[in-house]
């Protein structure tokens, strides 16, 4: 398989449960050796045997950078996607061989900041955890702001919190707690980089809020893997390849594309690196585009699909791949 | 046994020799009997044993000779070493590299003991046996960047990775083919690529960082690149412009085979994993043409090259003056057969 990256050959050498929602899953290599060092917001790619199907999905890596005998990333269980988080909580157990890719970051911390102020929504909180974890080994200048939606399903704020102390604030949904974002973000010293990572709508609500305030786009980071979305079956043609494939509900156009033996370049499969993205000769129908790469205005044009989460809904669709 | 080191000089008396391996194993910079950009980048791979490419940090016998004349460099100017405030971090991680790369491909002469962050590195060809703590500046003589690259050959650019450019923002450049830290520094990849004529037409600047942006830790990429130097001098600065850009002037049919060097650099990029900055190695490789015609593949075709080279490309590496003297030199080492295709020696 054509990647951007090396894979790592590992062994899960434990699986803990965090909450209802979300499990943790430790990894160390199979020869023993140290993984390789990473940076606070890299992610890797884990690839899920499932039967004859295989899964590619992109999670933040969340120990310590400084640690590396082992990885850790926590999955939050949806029971409505296509399966990745499933398939992690229901079949993998310690002892499982597994392969994963080197850690990749595009969410790195912009380490000419005077402070970082964090943002977290939801198992957004993941990346933080690496981050915080290097910027306080370093003697690190940074605040955490971390929305959940109850106390219980509050990932990892009790370790924060004890960490970092009131360094760490925490906002419940079910106790009507909100950021006062406002205020926040126009309470922060000069040289200050913003970062977040959560649902899609706080991550525009945050975007649009400190665009208006006037913070510099350069200082303002985010992250937000869409998952592939599971949808109606389409046929694609490979125009380049010369083969015609079927998308299933349950597989990304990017899993298809490999399944029929076309190995397209990749990195984060979230739609946001860009690695991936794909011509489109002809289509007589509508794309259904997830992605954060394409502009919109190559959305409205029908030239180009990024097939790691995007769909098509249509009688024909032909790429150049 | 290693490598037997040179004693020889840079500048003054130029010293400066190839030994006969040396010669064969030079990175000759053409696969074909003519030239133009290209975005001629490949992953960085072990090479074929003898090779510059043998380890992925390249040690030859003129490190102790270049270790020295850097000395000399920064003693005079010590602003060709700088690292903005940011890039600690990264010059921990090249640190890290080089002692590995020169540790793993040259163990008799370079020695690396890890025991937590409690770190003893041994470098016997410049006698050094240091022990210190990773991530704590306080315990090594200069800044971790700095420490490092006065102990491993070619100058080393850290381009820091944000907004979807690169910035350079740290290095030690002492050997370099007219330009400028001290100017270049903070600036962006296109900023500083601004003056190359011809490749901005050809969108390869977009297209290469792109590639370099993309780079993934422990998949290091190259390239090489060339021009030509009169004597065999490192610190072609424009700092130093004074010293060396008359000598372009003393160029005659007789000196033609001892004065004009062809100058290689191995340029390699790599992802660094705690910073997520990239690093530039610039590794020059230095060939008198006396040395290089020993090999007749490479005489034949560096002439063909040199004679047909597009005039912006001629002006931009500074050979205009001494064009002539040496197409008319090399003409007569150029018989017309055909070249066997490939970089290597017949």
């Amino acid at each position: 398989m054509s990647t951007g990256t090396t894979k790592l050959d590992v062994v899960v050498s434990d699986v803990v449960p965090v909450n209802d929602l979300v499990t943790r899953f430790h990894f160390r290599r199979r020869d023993g050796e140290l993984l390789p060092t990473f940076s606070g917001g890299a992610h890797v790619v884990v690839e899920m045997r499932d039967g004859d199907r295989t899964r590619l999905n992109p999670y933040s890596l969340m120990g310590s950078p400084l640690d590396t005998r082992e990885y850790t990333i926590s999955i939050r269980r949806d029971d409505v996607g296509r399966g990745g988080s499933l398939f992690m909580h229901r079949q993998v157990k310690p002892g499982l061989e597994m392969v994963i890719s080197y850690p990749v970051n595009l969410f790195s911390l912009d380490l000419r900041a005077k402070k970082h102020l964090m943002l977290a929504g939801g198992i957004g909180i993941t990346p933080f955890m690496a981050q915080t974890s290097q910027l306080a080994a370093a003697g690190g200048n940074f605040e955490l702001h971390y929305t959940c939606r109850t106390a219980s399903l509050g990932t990892y704020a009790d370790v924060l919190q004890q960490r970092y102390g009131n360094r760490v604030r925490l906002y419940h949904d079910d106790r009507e707690e909100r950021i006062d974002l406002e205020r926040l973000l126009s309470s922060q010293p000069l040289g200050t980089h913003l970062y977040v990572c959560g649902p899609a709508g706080m991550i525009n609500w945050v975007r649009d809020r400190a665009a208006s305030l006037g913070w510099p786009p350069e200082t303002v980071h985010f992250e937000h893997f869409a998952a592939p979305q599971p949808g109606a079956p389409f046929d694609v043609t490979l125009a380049v390849s010369d083969k015609t494939i079927r998308v299933g509900e349950q597989q990304s156009l990017l899993e298809a594309i490999e399944a029929a033996g076309v190995d397209p370049p990749y990195l984060c499969r979230g739609g946001v690196c860009g690695q991936c993205e794909t011509n489109v000769i002809s289509f007589d129908g509508k794309f259904i585009h997830n992605d954060h790469w394409l502009s919109e205005e190559d959305h409205r044009s029908g030239c180009k699909i990024m097939p790691c989460v995007s769909r098509f809904e249509g009688k024909s669709l032909v790429l150049e791949r | 046994m290693g490598i037997t080191f040179r004693k020889e000089t840079f500048r003054d008396d130029f010293t400066f020799k190839n030994s006969p391996e040396h010669i064969r194993r030079f990175p000759f910079p053409f696969n074909e009997d003519a030239y133009m950009y290209a975005v001629n980048i490949e992953p960085h791979v072990v090479g074929p044993k003898g090779s510059v490419l043998e380890n992925l940090i390249d040690v030859d016998e003129h490190y102790v000779a270049e270790m020295q004349d850097r000395a000399l460099v920064l003693a005079e100017d010590p602003l060709r070493c700088q690292s903005l405030p940011h890039m600690t971090l990264a010059g921990w991680d090249l640190l890290e590299l080089l002692m590995e790369q020169q540790a793993l491909g040259y163990p008799e002469h370079f020695t690396l003991e890890r025991d937590g962050d409690r770190w003893r590195w041994i470098n016997r060809p410049l006698g050094i046996d240091d022990t210190f703590i990773f991530g704590d500046t306080s315990t090594l003589p200069y800044g971790p960047m700095e420490y490092i690259t006065r102990q491993s050959q070619g100058d080393f650019c850290i381009l820091d990775q944000r907004d979807g450019n690169l910035w350079m923002d740290a290095g030690m450049v002492t050997t370099q083919a007219d330009w400028s830290l001290d100017f270049d520094i903070g600036m962006n990849f296109f900023e500083w690529h601004a003056p190359v004529p011809l490749a901005h037409e050809k969108g390869i600047f977009t297209r290469a960082l792109k590639f370099l942006t993309n780079i993934q830790q422990g998949k290091p990429a190259r390239r090489l690149n060339w021009t030509m130097t009169i004597n065999p001098r490192l610190d072609t600065s424009p700092e130093n412009y004074h010293k060396w850009g008359p000598d372009r002037a003393t160029v005659t049919p007789e000196n033609v085979g001892d004065k004009v060097h062809l100058r290689v650099e191995l340029q390699s990029f790599w992802r660094l994993p705690r910073s997520n900055a990239i690093v530039f190695p610039i590794r020059c490789y230095l060939i008198k043409m006396d040395e290089l015609v020993t090999q007749p593949k490479w005489a034949r075709r560096l002439h063909r090259v040199i004679r047909d080279l597009p005039e912006e490309l001629a002006t931009y590496k500074g050979l205009t003056r001494y064009r002539p003297t040496l197409v008319e030199w090399l003409s007569k080492l150029d018989d017309g057969s055909p070249t066997s295709p490939g970089f290597g020696p017949d």
